[in-house]
């Protein structure tokens, strides 16, 4: 190899780091900041450009009435939802997968195919326009601004990618496995839960991780269909994105809103070295 | 291997995604062909008036569908090259190997619309740090409020964000590739441009056209980023289809008529995902 060509790869993957931790670096910054440091243009090392304030982060703890933004609550709702519609998803679009991997469906020209397309399908449709039907169908349930209204929302949100990611998996986990299981005297019901399931875990922490993603991440329909009761961490955020922004507190709580995936992230690097995610995502 | 059984894996799953669906989806269908809006609410039946009129006398739908094609083919052309780069480069040895690729996952795993606003303070175009490095030049572009510039900005964030997607896959894919055909074309005596061309880049189509349609699927939803970053703005230089649906819907209240921009906005995209999954595979699958 060159002298050249890794000079070239170093600085290219050097870069590319330096502008995925910009935005990181700069809100870490803003986040000890206060009104003066703000307004009087970019300023960039603590002590030396600016005077450094706990303020932010302390704003993050104070209800709205003491001039806080009182994020432990979005936060913890957010939690909420995310496990349980991830949780939901998970568990029958396992069941569901492991069905459309393992038997033959033939309900007129409906095959195995046009049904998991169907299910994979959901994610085409953009969230403004399921957002007004879903508005007026939980508002006639009584479950607008409520958990579990979001949460079957998001179970529609998040099943289809549960669907896409272990009907892969399941297809190549080998059907020798059942067979077996079924010859040795096991029922369908206890072959699947006995046997196939404790090898697909790493299918299945694959398909929650993605789950958890793009539950944690959802904005749209957290922000149409809740209002006062219930408030989800990104709506809370956005809130804060108005004409009088407060920088140092908006830093602060989008840190604190990112910090949980980003441990997803070094579990989804372990996965990826040690080779056990190839085989679940292709 | 079948058993009548079979439905009690099934059905679970697909009627409870059937229940909370059908209802929505129906009831947008029949929305759209009344003219429910914040003056008249109610079901009345006006047949094909909104689909008329969003043909004949609505440009601003079709121009925002043009902005959308432009701003998703390009976004994912652009995080298809440069994640399937970073995939290559952090494939084989390269020191830090595990720090890099933690790295370049972690945008996805953020969420969109609050990255978005921190994005929206870092182009701020008089206190952000962008502008105050192209101070030093005596420039001050407008990131956010000029027609040219605020696409890019959206183009830039989107990259930032979703790259890693695209970069996950493909490095998933490239572990996965047999050793093989990599000891036959180092017997043969390639390159590692050859090797490139005639090995990797063939064993990856698959994974890429996945890879691709995925990642445009999602892209057509392009919303979260829009409405922090620029509002569509300015003038609607920045609108794409998913806000310009929204502010019919949600902002001046036509549910009938924003009920038939989606189910109009529905089957074009339907159409367009099955003619460039064809494409693609034309593309990619040599011999075909």
């Amino acid at each position: 190899m060159s002298l050249f060509y890794s000079t070239l790869k170093y600085l290219v993957v050097t870069l590319w780091s330096i502008f995925v931790i910009a935005p990181f670096l700069w809100a870490l910054t803003t986040s000890f900041k206060d009104f003066q440091s703000v307004t009087n243009g970019a300023t960039y090392i603590p002590w030396v450009d600016f005077e450094p304030t706990l303020d932010g982060w302390r704003s993050l703890f104070k209800s709205p009435a003491q001039g806080g933004v009182a994020i432990v609550e979005p936060f913890f709702n957010s939690v909420i939802v995310t496990a349980a519609g991830s949780g939901i998803s998970i568990i029958l679009g396992t069941l569901a997968a492991y069905s459309l991997s393992r038997f033959t469906f033939r309900v007129g020209p409906i095959r195995n195919g046009d049904i998991t397309f169907f299910f994979i399908s959901q994610r085409i449709m953009p969230p403004v326009v399921l957002s007004i039907p879903f508005f007026i169908m939980l508002g006639k349930l009584g479950l607008l601004d409520t958990l579990f209204g979001l949460i079957l929302v998001y179970v529609v949100l998040l099943m289809p990618i549960a669907v896409w990611i272990m009907v892969d998996f399941f297809n190549k986990v080998p059907i020798e496995i059942d067979e077996t299981a079924l010859i040795d005297g096991c029922n369908p019901y206890q072959a699947f839960f006995k046997v196939v399931l404790p090898n697909s875990v790493p299918g299945i922490i694959v398909a929650g991780m993605f789950c958890m993603i793009f539950g944690w991440t959802d904005f749209f329909f957290a922000f149409i269909l809740t209002f006062t009761e219930v408030q989800l961490l990104p709506v809370a955020i956005v809130a804060l994105n108005s004409s009088i922004t407060p920088w140092w507190s908006l830093s602060a709580a989008a840190l604190v809103s990112v910090a949980p995936l980003v441990v997803v992230a070094f579990i989804v690097e372990r996965y990826l070295s040690k080779g056990n995610l190839s085989g679940a995502l292709k | 291997m079948n058993f009548k059984h079979k439905y009690m894996f099934l059905l679970p799953g697909l009627l409870v995604l059937l229940a909370i669906l059908i209802f929505p989806i129906g009831f947008t269908v029949r929305l759209s062909l009344s003219s429910w809006d914040s003056f008249y609410p109610g079901l009345d039946f006006i047949g094909l008036e909104n689909y008329i009129r969003l043909f004949t006398d609505d440009s601003r739908f079709w121009e925002a569908f043009g902005r959308l094609s432009l701003l998703s083919l390009t976004t994912v052309f652009l995080q298809y090259i440069i994640g399937f780069s970073l995939a290559l480069l952090v494939w084989k040895e390269i020191r830090f190997q595990r720090l890099f690729r933690v790295l370049f996952l972690i945008p996805m795993m953020t969420t969109p619309v609050i990255m978005t606003v921190v994005w929206r303070t870092f182009f701020n175009e008089s206190l952000g740090p962008v502008n105050d490095f192209f101070n030093l030049f005596g420039m001050q572009p407008l990131w956010l409020s000029s027609e040219i510039l605020s696409k890019f900005t959206v183009v830039l964030v989107e990259v930032w964000q979703w790259t890693p997607f695209m970069f996950l896959l493909l490095l998933a894919g490239l572990l996965s590739l047999p050793k093989e055909p990599y000891l036959a074309a180092s017997i043969d005596g390639a390159g590692p441009v050859r090797t490139f061309v005639y090995v990797t880049f063939p064993l990856m189509a698959p994974i890429s056209i996945g890879a691709i349609i995925i990642r445009l699927i999602e892209a057509s939803k392009i919303m979260d980023t829009v409405y922090v970053l620029t509002s569509g703005g300015p003038g609607t230089s920045t609108e794409t289809s998913s806000f310009y649906i929204f502010i019919k819907g949600l902002r001046e209240f036509q549910f009938g008529y924003s009920a038939a921009l989606s189910i109009t906005y529905l089957v074009v995209m339907i159409i367009s995902f099955t003619v460039i999954a064809k494409i693609l595979v034309k593309m990619m699958v040599r011999g075909e």
